[in-house]
């Protein structure tokens, strides 16, 4: 048995009847009661608006917040926290990049590159800034077994590349990125860098010093916190540089109808009442996520996944989309025959909890020709057990089907 | 005489009353899936997707003496076995009828979940969909 599990209340339930098994923690993972219970003594407790009030209840939800904040600095090791914005989101933090970077220093006839292996957070936003501006979208090239190719890549970058926007790690098929030479390659011509570490900042440890990396976003509820926080980091003349986002309350200085002055950095950003009790409950993830160590969380991972591939290929006709050599534990399948929205359906009647469809990664889809794939994802709270009761139940499901 | 709606309904639900459990009951499904009457390959068109739904799911409908014949196809099978049944209920009925139509069976027979709106498979969509093609040949006729 694990010993994490029991930190996490809603692993414990029967699902249809089964126990459940959770393997969709790609989608957003499951968070401790140590969070749990930080958010509910936030509302009987602490409940106030931030920043404002000369009350108590204001100052120690002030205080509790910004705490996160220096959390958060520690956890990536930004050089301080006022390059810690918050957001609603990898979403919202790569939204404000485009609207705001993108809107003062993408001009017409520039490029800005992604990859063939991003979500559609981190491409939608691009191609609305680039239409807006003129501006082109390059893509970098995927291999067969899910790499992306950095030879295509290398002869992407000239001197209109004004940014380069690429995952850490794919949330479809689990391949870890060589985000280093990506970023020093698109330093090279001049080119700045957002990192989406939505997947990634939950497996492994991210030190934005040393990566010298220009932006990185990733959201709270893939790190065993709540939903609707997210953060974005970004290099402080960058952000310095950059307009503001949206307007209101928190994010100014002074207001008249004259003119308005602009809040720094963070506040500049962060316009209107955040969502305070979350962010203080993400702090309480970072906590707990440390309590383990990023090595001890990998290491369990590791091993899960090469389990779970092994027995996967058990299974006739199946096949694992994505066979990167470095992969975070998320395996990706399809069946031949069967379609992975019925794998899931039926799944699902077993009480197991995986993923089907494109993923919001249809380019990728595209690139290998399919209409979806069946993708389990496992957090450190998951156990080879697990993997046993979901093999089994995945022969079964395949014979029903065939 | 032809069966209505209902009574089509009703037998449904004596069939799936036999079932146990819940394999039966989608083994069934399954089956009925890959029974369906394949669709003419002309007429799975962009124009004919439901939209909505995690898998294909293509539907189309003609007006042939007063009632209306419904064809579809998904690619995946229990989509397609929860087809055949909305088929078989509303396939070959007036627009009146079909208009009308209450579809309980499918909560009688346990799969409500499918109908949910939190469901992406388009079961939903697709019963709008068949009523709406009701409804404009109604106005036609
Ligand atoms: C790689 C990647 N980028 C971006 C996102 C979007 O994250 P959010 O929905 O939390 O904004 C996700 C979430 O699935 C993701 O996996």
């Amino acid at each position: 048995m694990n010993s994490y599990r029991s930190d996490f209340p809603i692993l414990d339930q029967m699902v249809n009847g089964k126990p459940l098994i959770y393997f969709d923690n790609a989608a957003t993972t499951q968070k401790p009661k140590q969070v749990i219970e930080v958010l509910k003594h936030y509302y009987e407790m602490d409940n106030a608006n931030i920043h404002r009030g000369a009350h108590a209840l204001a100052d120690r939800a002030t205080a509790k917040y910004e705490n996160t904040r220096k959390k958060i600095a520690d956890f990536i090791n930004s050089p301080s926290t006022e390059q810690i914005i918050f957001t609603s989101g990898t979403t919202g933090g790569i939204n404000l990049v485009a609207q705001t970077f993108g809107r003062a220093f993408v001009g017409n006839g520039d490029q800005i590159i992604v990859s063939n292996l991003e979500h559609h957070s981190n491409i939608v936003p691009w191609q609305m800034i680039a239409q807006e501006k003129g501006a082109e979208i390059k893509v970098i090239p995927v291999s067969e077994v899910g790499v992306l190719d950095m030879e295509a890549f290398k002869s992407l970058l000239n001197s209109r590349v004004k940014l380069v926007a690429v995952n850490h790690v794919s949330n479809a098929i689990g391949t870890i990125n060589p985000i280093e030479t990506i970023i020093s390659e698109a330093h090279n011509v001049g080119a700045k860098v957002l990192i989406d570490g939505a997947q990634s900042v939950a497996h492994i440890s991210i030190d934005v010093q040393k990566l010298d990396v220009d932006f990185l976003a990733f959201s709270a509820h893939k790190l065993f916190g709540p939903t609707g926080v997210g953060v974005l980091y970004g290099k402080k003349e960058l952000l310095n540089a950059m307009p503001p986002y949206q307007g209101g309350g928190e994010m100014i200085k002074e207001v008249s109808f004259a003119g308005t002055t602009y809040n720094e950095l963070p506040y500049k950003f962060e316009a209107g009442t955040p969502n305070i009790a979350d962010v203080i409950a993400f702090g309480a993830s970072l906590d707990y996520l440390n309590s383990l160590s990023h090595q001890t969380i990998w290491e369990l991972e590791k091993e899960l996944l090469s389990y779970a591939s092994k027995r996967l290929l058990e299974i006739d006709g199946l096949k694992i989309i994505g066979t990167a050599p470095q992969k975070i534990a998320v395996v990706s399948f399809l069946i031949e025959g069967t379609h992975p929205q019925d794998i899931g359906l039926l799944l699902d009647k077993y009480g197991i909890a995986i993923r089907t469809g494109h993923h919001c990664a249809q380019p990728l889809m595209q690139r290998f020709d399919i209409v979806g794939t069946c993708r389990a994802s496992f957090a450190f709270y998951n156990t080879k057990e697990e993997i046993d009761a979901f093999v089994e139940a995945l022969k079964k499901v395949v014979l029903m089907l065939k | 005489m032809a069966k209505n709606i209902n009574q089509i309904q009703d037998s449904l639900i004596e069939e799936f009353g036999l079932f146990e459990d819940w394999t039966e009951k989608y083994e069934y499904l399954i089956d009925l899936g890959k029974k369906l009457s394949p669709m003419a390959e002309a007429l799975k068109t962009e124009d004919n997707v439901i939209k909505g739904c995690q898998s294909k799911v293509w539907l189309s409908a003609k007006f042939e003496e007063g009632k209306v014949i419904f064809e579809a196809d998904s690619e995946a099978v229990i989509v397609k076995g929860l087809i055949s049944m909305l088929i078989r209920v509303l396939s070959n009925q007036t627009p009146q009828d079909i208009l009308q139509a209450d579809l309980y069976f499918i909560d009688e027979i346990g799969m409500s979940q499918h109908l949910a709106q939190t469901r992406s498979n388009g079961l939903l969509a697709m019963v709008k969909q068949m009523k709406n093609y009701a409804l404009a040949f109604s106005l036609k006729d």
